[in-house]
């Protein structure tokens, strides 16, 4: 009985470490933005100060490359979400043998290195440029439109993968009925499969936008002469740096815990809504069979 | 440029030789099969679903990843010809320049060689960090813990990569805080250089994975019954041989799928080796980006990346024979 008591000790203080592990060094951070030394010093704390949050509000880089991450963020949720829709509404009809092929090439990029990516992005529209003899102002050589191309490129796949989900509880005879009831293809599409997905569409734009606003690696090669928030940020964190980024963090987590929050509270309502629907429709179903039975 | 536009070319061709090829071998049936395929969605959606998928697939992952490969075989050095095929890249990462006094180009082979090697390592060290947490996630927590433990492990992965390793920075650097707790106790004297001794990088590289290490395995444990687990226990077997003939063998495609994306995230790591790296040992991505942003020979930078690619490649298909696992397992 001991042992078990030990076990169950252990077990115990091997996940407070283990989330000691994962929040430690962010809390310790987050302190850094309160305390006055020019570097970031968590202890001993000095005087507690707001500074570093103006200093952040007045750094025009920084601001610069934030507005650069949100239209590159809505440039991706615009590419990759249709795109991954359509990957995953073909994948279905994709014939049976070409299937597994079809799969690995539109899974591939998810299991390559985001450098990869940025490289061969790079590489192509630059030589596409040369090819159709573009000016250096254009598309070919923009970064912000070749970001858009190389985060889509892994986004995408993201993208597929949600709709495939979703789509795996999707009734095929909702579309059949229509079709027989007399709609067109494109009004099944509209009325019956996009009603369907629309969850399933937000969280895939939700999840692209979050990807593309955090993406380095393959960001890092495509943007050349403009600059994004996160290669901001990885300049200054590599010249030294001072507390201002602590507060740039603590400005995301605050940002994000709500909206984590609000994407729970989202999910739950719908989770709701859905098993009062599933529970209606039942009802009906037995009143339904009861009222059919004596006729 | 020629050359490229076979290349394109040559793209677009497979592209529609493909389904031909199916069309010569059966006529009839793929024509019909054809115009079932419209038929079924309507002008409008086949055009919309073939045209995006063509844009991603064509124009987005094969011709780009096809024409890298080419790329990596020409000369791009300046004053080189661009036209002519050349193994000069490949040979310059093995060899090095004809003048040094080694046979071997060391400085990069060693690197591409710690590299992937502490890849594995971090993999490793990610596994068994995260196995224990995903098996008590999934099998001795119930519902509104598990959702509140499972909210807080996703949590620290809102914050930014760059800002993740850079809070590694505070806690690691000279003045940092384990350094100042160790001296402040008196078990140091001098504070220890951890980013120079890559202790920091490492432990950045496996924090920065975790999500992709625990969730696949949670959630391939998670759909275990737990009778399994007792019937072993009633049956006299002790924990750990529990954990490796019914826990493990039954979580293979979820630890593969982990183990897959850590390795290729570690490998192909750039802000972490960047900001955590010491000032004298470098990551393969780190070289790569030299050769494109200060080196100024994209050729070379190419080649060396489709080195890197390779063998991530190699990594998949050996972990995929290891634990005889699918691709469709592996990217869930």
């Amino acid at each position: 009985m001991t042992s078990d008591l030990i076990q169950k000790y252990m077990v115990r203080f091997y996940i407070a470490m283990f989330f000691l592990y994962l929040f430690g060094p962010l809390i310790l951070m987050g302190v850094t933005a309160f305390n006055s030394p020019t570097f970031p010093t968590a202890i001993p704390i000095d005087e507690l100060t707001m500074k570093w949050f103006s200093v952040l509000a007045n750094d025009k880089d920084m601001i610069k490359g934030i507005k650069n991450s949100l239209w590159i963020g809505l440039g991706v949720v615009c590419l990759a979400v249709p795109i991954g829709l359509a990957a995953a509404l073909l994948m279905s009809q994709v014939h049976k043998k070409a299937q597994s092929i079809y799969y690995m090439i539109v899974v591939s990029p998810l299991l390559t290195p985001g450098v990869i990516l940025g490289i061969s992005t790079l590489v192509f529209w630059d030589r596409l440029g040369v090819w159709v003899d573009a000016d250096y102002d254009s598309v070919f050589y923009s970064g912000i439109f070749l970001s858009v191309i190389g985060q889509s490129t892994f986004i995408s796949a993201y993208c597929m993968l949600i709709f495939l989900s979703r789509l795996q509880r999707f009734d095929r005879t909702q579309e059949e009925a229509a079709l027989d009831l007399g709609a067109t293809n494109v009004q099944v599409f509209w009325k019956i499969l996009i009603p369907f997905l629309r969850p399933a569409i937000g969280s895939a734009a939700f999840l692209a936008f979050l990807t593309s606003f955090e993406n380095y690696n393959t960001t890092l090669f495509t943007i050349q002469a403009e600059s994004t928030l996160t290669t901001v940020l990885a300049g200054k964190v590599r010249l030294g740096t001072n507390p201002s980024l602590s507060a740039l963090a603590v400005v995301i987590v605050c940002i994000t815990l709500v909206g984590a929050v609000t994407h729970e509270i989202y999910r739950r309502r719908e989770m709701k809504r859905e098993a009062l629907a599933a529970e209606a429709a039942k009802r009906a179903a037995d009143i339904a069979d009861k009222g059919m039975a004596p006729v | 440029m020629s050359d490229f536009l076979s290349v394109f070319l040559a793209v677009v061709l497979a592209l529609l030789v493909a389904p031909m090829l199916q069309k010569n071998t059966d006529t009839v049936w793929a024509n019909l099969r054809q115009i079932t395929f419209v038929k079924k969605n309507g002008v409008l959606v086949s055009t919309y679903l073939l045209g995006a998928v063509f844009i991603w697939v064509g124009l987005m992952i094969v011709a780009p990843q096809l024409y890298m490969v080419d790329f990596s075989f020409r000369d791009g050095a300046i004053g080189g010809d661009p036209e002519a095929y050349t193994l000069k890249n490949y040979s310059y990462l093995i060899f090095g320049r004809d003048s040094d006094e080694n046979l071997f180009n060391l400085l990069h082979l060693q690197i591409f060689l710690k590299t992937i090697l502490a890849s594995v390592g971090v993999t490793l060290l990610a596994f068994l960090l995260c196995y224990p947490i995903a098996y008590y996630l999934a099998q001795s927590t119930k519902g509104g813990t598990t959702r509140l433990f499972l909210i807080a492990l996703i949590l620290p992965f809102w914050v930014n990569e760059i800002l993740r390793a850079f809070a590694f920075r505070i806690l690691f650097g000279s003045s940092g805080v384990i350094n100042v707790v160790l001296m402040g106790m008196g078990i140091l004297d001098e504070p220890i250089d951890f980013i120079k001794a890559d202790i920091a990088m490492y432990a950045g590289l496996s924090y920065a994975y975790i999500l992709l290490m625990v969730f696949p395995i949670y959630n391939a444990i998670e759909s275990l019954d737990h009778n399994q687990i007792e019937a072993a226990r009633d049956l006299g077997s002790p924990w750990w041989r529990i954990h490796y003939r019914v826990v493990i063998p039954y979580a293979k495609p979820g630890i593969a799928s982990g183990c897959t994306m850590v390795f290729m995230l570690s490998a192909g790591a750039l802000a972490v080796p960047q900001i955590l790296g010491g000032p004298s040992s470098l990551w393969f991505t780190q070289i790569i980006y030299d050769w494109f942003f200060t080196g100024g020979d994209w050729s070379r930078g190419s080649a060396y990346a489709f080195v890197l690619l390779f063998s991530c490649i190699i990594f998949v298909l050996a972990v995929m024979k290891f634990f005889k696992v699918n691709l469709g397992e592996l990217a869930k």
